[in-house]
């Protein structure tokens, strides 16, 4: 079983609504929820897996009603409480008491750009060598979680669990998110695009040629 | 470690349930701290509000229409061609870009969250981000196209990019027909930013 955000294919929802290009945000807190995440994360207190967990494991109910950067802004308040770089005397508050003896990895406003510009790559050297190569047909592992952790982070949607699909692409070595989530370590492994038939995924497929293409690890592949 | 809360446990029940308060008390508590500068906030806020956002993607989809060796360069490894416009960072660290032809049409989605090319279009619209996308553009990616008014022909086939890695996609759509004669300016004003995502089309000139 997966998470609450696992969503691709839930029927029921309404119609996606098309917005103009120059909306950028919906409420003036938007574009400061978004500011004040960020410039946490650099702190370096959590990896990128490790913050998307944290959305995650927002209760379904939360999820569910909170809007976008709500979810942000509740998860970035249970990361710096579960990092100890808070204290929920601090949030209950609304007022520090005291300085953070991690003050000496704040953000500067004249490293904003640099920092946005180097970005985070997630690919690395990997002593784990590809098995699979562009056009091997492979089958996506039957259950869409964490085979490590219990409830754990993992990018394996419930969609595409149990599918057999067709490599058309290798990205190289990647982190792998459903140990990096956890801090067991980046463990990279090779990274594949695979392609699925959406035939063999819906029960009403729209059009026999269609397809979904998702980026999956090679642990969550084997051969059919 | 992040890890499972019972619904009244959770730390950020503990902050103002109106959202706007909740922001600003994080922002007061971590400023006070020194854990954040309230000057790079805004500074973040300047560069996806201001300089970052589908102007870049389009001048990328513009180039490659006037310019067979580009495109065949961006195809192929996207990722240096891009450095060298200046358009690599922060979530768009790993580029791929499919091409749009007349036997495919491509889409793009995070089913999981929101993963989507900064660097290139800015940061996501609202819908993309919405749970009808996320849950629709995988199973009925041509009802999703309807809701923009978009319909294909029949014999172009649906390939939908689930951006499940770090790994971004940008749309390279079709070239509208009439625009032989355009240079790269005037071609940069038909790419939308629905169209790099495979939502739209190219506007017509």
């Amino acid at each position: 079983m997966t998470r609450v955000h696992d969503m691709g294919g839930r029927f029921g929802d309404g119609p996606v609504v098309p917005e103009p290009e120059h909306v950028k945000f919906h409420a003036d807190w938007h574009p400061r929820a978004l500011a004040v995440t960020l410039a946490s994360g650099s702190l370096g207190l959590w990896n990128l897996d490790v913050s998307r967990h944290a959305r995650e494991c927002l209760s379904p109910k939360d999820y569910g009603r909170f809007s976008y950067y709500e979810k942000w802004i509740s998860a970035l308040a249970d990361l710096l409480v579960d990092t100890g770089a808070l204290t929920p005397e601090e949030l209950a508050k609304g007022q520090s008491d005291g300085p953070s003896d991690l003050a000496d990895k704040r953000l500067a406003a004249a490293a904003v750009a640099g920092v946005l510009a180097k970005g985070g790559p997630a690919t690395r050297p990997s002593n784990v060598a590809p098995v699979y190569a562009v056009g091997d047909t492979v089958q996506v592992r039957s259950m869409p979680e964490n085979v490590q952790v219990s409830g754990g982070h993992t990018r394996l949607p419930a969609y595409a669990a149990g599918a057999v699909g067709t490599v058309v692409r290798l990205h190289g070595t990647h982190v792998l998110p459903d140990s990096n989530a956890h801090r067991l370590g980046e463990a990279p492994e090779p990274l594949y695009a695979v392609a699925l038939k959406a035939r063999d995924i819906w029960a009403h497929p729209e059009h026999p040629e269609d397809e979904v293409i998702l980026d999956l690890w090679q642990s969550y592949l084997s051969a059919p | 470690m992040p890890h499972d809360h019972s619904d009244h446990d959770h730390p950020h029940s503990l902050l103002p349930s109106d959202p706007a308060l909740r922001v600003k008390a994080l922002e007061t508590i971590l400023t006070q701290k020194g854990l954040i500068d309230p000057a790079a906030l805004d500074e973040i806020i300047d560069t996806y509000e201001n300089k970052i956002g589908p102007k870049n993607g389009a001048h990328v989809v513009a180039r490659a229409w006037s310019d067979p060796a580009f495109k065949a360069a961006l195809l192929e490894d996207a990722d240096p061609v891009l450095a060298e416009m200046g358009y690599y960072g922060r979530q768009g660290e790993h580029m791929v870009v499919v091409e749009n032809t007349d036997a495919v049409h491509n889409m793009v989605v995070c089913t999981l969250c929101s993963c989507y090319p900064w660097p290139l279009l800015g940061i996501p619209p609202g819908w993309y981000k919405s749970d009808a996308y996320r849950a629709r553009a995988v199973r009925e990616p041509r009802k999703v196209l309807a809701d923009f008014g978009v319909t294909l022909p029949e014999e172009q086939a649906v390939r939908v990019w689930d951006s499940t890695a770090e790994v971004r996609y940008l749309v390279l759509p079709q070239r509208p027909e009439g625009t032989e004669g355009m240079d790269e300016a005037a071609l940069m004003s038909l790419v939308t930013r629905d169209s790099m995502i495979g939502c739209g089309l190219a506007a017509a000139p």
